[in-house]
């Protein structure tokens, strides 16, 4: 590989867009291929190399030139956390670990702050307004943290009303059943509302603001996986 | 609001590692699962970067490959040539590379220059 081939990947990577790595096994030849382009490399059709990128996954094809491998290198997961509440505190750390993009939404002062939340993307405003802007799409998991209604609400609305792969909101049986009854009266169906994981998390029996992430990030995870 | 402005890259860490190197002027290699049987620990596509000193980040198994992995990977750094490598399964008892867990791996080794 050329260097100045790992760092055009590396820059895609940066700047969010999706590309596939296309490398011929029998002599290293390469070539970079940027989503939505169309175009054939190495022998490899266009159709092939956009499926490689839709799926997310990499594969060896066949080609009148020997085995070629394809490597795509799509956007990483997002993950938007409504509350920059004590539970995101330990939450955001391990998902950016675990590879996920993760925003921190809370319109309350002092909450997503820098000092809390030094790895995330911090958004200070309404979740109404935010999440129109956030735009979430099918790979991005919503949780919502405050307890809050107000601020809950307007976020699992948005997650309801998009693709998102994952919702949940914490909150104990009676909320939940208190938060179906609004929602519901917001014209969503039971089967909408059923979307959301609540209580949410892994029942692994977490106590702890940190133990309650791992249940959480693990849920989510089995979302993405699934 | 800039959703994009993450302060933290959002490369592959591994890429970002071999870049950081290249950057130094570090000469390095770049080993990648391409093909996986059975219950290889590594998905395709996984990478695991190798400098001349030995460094290394990343996997392309559990561990037990990662040995064999960084003297073929310093061999294509001197020589330039990219090589592939096959690793099946071992008998837990015998002294030979491979992985103990049943799956079998084809990886792909590059010189990055």
């Amino acid at each position: 590989m050329k260097a100045g081939m790992l760092y055009e990947v590396v820059a895609a990577q940066e700047s969010g867009r999706d590309v596939v790595l296309v490398t011929r096994l029998g002599d290293g030849a390469q070539e970079l291929i940027e989503a939505g382009v169309g175009a054939s490399g190495l022998g490899v059709g266009g159709d092939v190399l956009a499926d490689v990128l839709r799926v997310g996954e990499s594969r060896t094809v066949e080609t009148g030139g020997g085995p070629v491998f394809l490597r795509p290198y799509i956007r990483a997961p997002r993950l938007i956390v409504t509350g920059a509440v004590h539970i995101a505190q330990a939450l955001v750390p391990m998902a950016t670990l675990a590879g996920f993009r993760v925003t921190v939404l809370d319109p309350r002062e002092g909450f997503a702050t820098e000092a809390r939340f030094p790895d995330a993307v911090l958004v200070r405003e309404w979740p109404d307004r935010a999440m129109e802007e956030l735009a979430p799409d099918r790979r991005t998991a919503v949780v919502a943290l405050t307890h809050d209604p107000k601020i809950d609400d307007p976020a699992l609305i948005a997650a309801l009303e998009s693709d998102a792969f994952y919702v949940g909101a914490l909150g104990s049986r009676k909320t939940q059943g208190a938060r179906r009854e609004r929602l519901g009266g917001s014209g969503f169906s039971a089967e909408d509302i059923d979307r959301i994981h609540g209580p949410i998390g892994l029942p692994i029996g977490a106590r702890t603001p940190e133990e309650i992430a791992v249940a959480v990030l693990a849920q989510v995870i089995g979302a993405l996986r699934a | 609001m800039d959703p994009s402005n993450s302060r933290h890259t959002n490369a592959d860490p591994v890429l970002a590692q071999a870049a950081r190197w290249l950057d130094e002027g570090r000469r390095i290699a770049l080993a990648t699962v391409t093909r996986t049987w059975g219950s290889a620990p590594r998905r395709a596509g996984s990478h695991m970067v190798i400098a001349a000193s030995g460094d290394f980040s990343g996997s392309v198994s559990g561990g037990c490959i990662e040995g064999a992995v960084i003297r073929t990977a310093l061999e294509v750094i001197e020589s330039g040539e990219p090589r592939t490598l096959e690793f099946g399964v071992t008998n837990e008892m015998a002294w030979e590379v491979g992985l103990a867990c049943g799956g079998r791996v084809h990886l792909f080794v590059e010189p990055v220059e």
